[in-house]
């Protein structure tokens, strides 16, 4: 019987690889393409908020820790690499490597004064510190209050390239996405990644091995953290603007919102979230408040029903892994 | 200080909220030796292993692991200076498969688990040491079956197969054999002397049989307390644990 049982199990493993690989091509391949078809600033907005999410779920999807306060490092990487290039005349580059390390910063703060605590105390803990950073962005100088950072010169990259040009803008976008994605799957499956998989699965087990497992859940949090802020520096550029949009709390909330729709804990599910809610709010935003009426729906409807989300459905029905 | 005695407790105690659940206990385990720990159900021998590995904080007393005071220490570091435990219900990592247990293990002892920009593939280096030890507890034939879908007997075997990885001095088993068959329980009984053969174990065993032929030193826990302490002879001839425990029908 053991016999029997072995050989499928040993077939399946590298089929569920392959599938994310082309996953991955068809995604790079649309991405590549759709700029002639639809609005590249739309798209741009899209895969900053794929970004975003991705990091997220890092953190929810492979750690099982819910940090309701991400538009801290979303917003305030923003905030700095706007800064950066309008009163520092940064390079864009440089601009959003500011912005990306102010987050990481903030998330090593965060993350040590939250990362003991299990469960709601945890997310409550995020949410505070967000909300505090959020009244400092309020009242701060140099985040200009209500008005935000506007008129974000979005420069030339290296000095040569003029991002001006929506193309090159695009391009760049394109590559920063693609690299934060494939170095988020690296993380998931790299000997710290399995470490965090084990924490997940048993953490007593993986304290009793001799893991010190709050340090790996911190420097999970300041990894999800940091690429959280490498998609809020980059929008920064692309928009060019900051504000306090991206660093009030719904922006945690609708970073949560984009990760269940699209799939918890799978690679792409937060992609697909970023790009349905995305469109959503598009075409949606003639009808005004109702936007958020339809988006409270949809989240009820995601909790209750399709707890998997979009991609994580697809995953369980063709047995496979995306 | 005797060099002979690789962990020692003074005078151990835990209390949840006014209920003493270990009482004073003071323990030696002697370096090589197997010793058990038994008595009935909630007699407060999986708190031992509790506050013994700082699972839990103890309300009262000092722990000594060769020589060294632990009685501060964080429970992973504990494990790491050799002093490892398994866990009355089966810990094993379910989604993972029996080889990723098992490297798991082999993975922290030498010290790549921060590497996040390298391939899990690197792992694969463990894979000869991780075969090898799934073999000794038998489960060659479950090398890539998820941890989850092991029959109870396999599960304890593999969680033995992890906990030898990490080559502990000491070995705290909680009940490494309960709920297993005849045929497991032989095994894991020659395997456990197997591996004691170079190092210490410290177990909890409701099966006396096992214990009559496995241990060389056993302490009899009720209440909280320590009711007797010698081998098998002697602590199966006193009347007292005879009354306490031996009557309850575990005998
Ligand atoms: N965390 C806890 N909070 C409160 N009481 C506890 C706690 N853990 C254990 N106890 C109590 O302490 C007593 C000893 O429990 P323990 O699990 O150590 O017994 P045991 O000897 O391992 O029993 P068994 O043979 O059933 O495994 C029991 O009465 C139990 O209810
Ligand atoms: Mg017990």
């Amino acid at each position: 019987m053991e016999q029997v049982a072995e050989a499928p199990l040993r077939a399946a493993a590298p089929a569920r690889t392959r599938s994310e690989t082309i996953a991955f091509l068809i995604m790079a391949a649309i991405l590549i393409i759709a700029p002639f078809f639809t609005y590249p600033l739309f798209l741009m907005q899209v895969m900053c908020f794929a970004l975003f999410a991705c990091a997220f779920n890092l953190l929810i999807g492979y750690v099982g820790l819910l940090s309701f306060g991400h538009a801290l490092y979303f917003g305030w990487a923003s905030y700095v690499c706007a800064h950066a290039a309008k009163v520092w005349g940064l390079t864009p580059e440089l601009a959003i490597i500011a912005g990306t390390l102010t987050a990481a910063g903030l998330g090593l703060i965060a993350g040590l004064l939250a990362i003991r605590r299990q469960g709601i105390y945890f997310a409550m803990i995020t949410l505070a510190l967000a909300q505090m950073m959020y009244f400092f962005a309020l009242q701060a100088k140099f985040t200009g209050g209500e008005d935000g950072i506007q008129g974000v010169p979005r420069g030339k990259l290296f000095g040569v390239f003029d991002l001006g040009h929506t193309m090159t803008m695009y391009v760049v976008v394109l590559v920063i996405f693609l690299g934060c994605f494939l170095l988020i799957h690296r993380i998931i499956n790299s000997p710290f990644g399995e470490v965090l998989k084990a924490i997940r699965e048993n953490e007593a087990r993986a304290i009793s091995l001799g893991y010190k497992t709050d340090r790996y859940k911190l420097m999970a949090f300041v990894l999800s953290a940091t690429l959280a802020g490498t998609a809020g520096a980059t929008k920064a550029i692309v928009l060019q603007i900051a504000s306090l949009t991206d660093v009030n709390w719904p922006m945690s909330g609708e970073v949560v919102l984009m990760t269940l729709v699209g799939g918890l804990g799978t690679i792409f599910g937060p992609v697909i979230g970023a790009f349905v809610i995305l469109t959503m709010q598009y075409k949606l935003a003639p009808v005004g408040e109702w936007v958020l009426v339809i988006q409270g729906v949809i989240f009820v409807a995601c909790v209750l029903l399709f707890r998997r989300g979009i991609v994580g459905e697809l995953a369980r029905i063709f047995k496979i892994k995306l | 200080m005797n060099n002979d005695i690789i962990l020692e407790t003074e005078d151990l105690t835990k209390e949840f909220a006014g209920f003493v659940a270990v009482s004073g206990v003071s323990l030696k385990v002697a370096r090589g030796t197997i010793h058990a720990l038994i008595g009935p159900n909630g007699a407060g021998k999986t708190t031992c292993f509790n506050l013994l590995t700082k699972f839990l904080a103890p309300t009262k007393g000092r722990i000594r692991y060769k020589g060294r005071d632990i009685t501060a220490l964080a429970p992973a570091d504990v494990a790491r200076l050799g002093l490892v435990r398994s866990f009355q219900i089966s810990a094993v990592f379910p989604h993972m498969t029996v080889l990723e247990n098992v490297r798991i293990a082999l993975q922290r002892q030498r010290g790549t688990s921060f590497d996040f920009w390298r391939s899990s593939k690197t792992l694969d280096q463990y894979n000869e040491r991780a075969l090898a030890l799934i073999a000794d507890v038998g489960l060659s034939s479950f090398v890539e079956w998820q941890a989850v879908e092991l029959p109870y007997g396999r599960k304890r075997a593999l969680e033995i197969a992890t906990t030898l990885a990490l080559d502990p001095e000491m070995m705290l088993l909680d009940e490494p054999m309960a709920g297993m068959g005849h045929e497991d329980i032989d095994r894991i009984a020659a395997l456990i002397k197997r591996v004691a053969a170079d190092r210490t174990v410290l177990m909890v065993e409701h099966n006396l049989s096992v214990v009559e032929n496995l241990c060389d030193t056993i302490t009899v826990l009720t209440r909280g307390r320590v009711l007797a302490e010698g081998n098998y002879e002697t602590v199966s001839n006193n009347p007292e644990v005879r009354e306490a425990y031996m009557g309850t029908g575990h005998a």
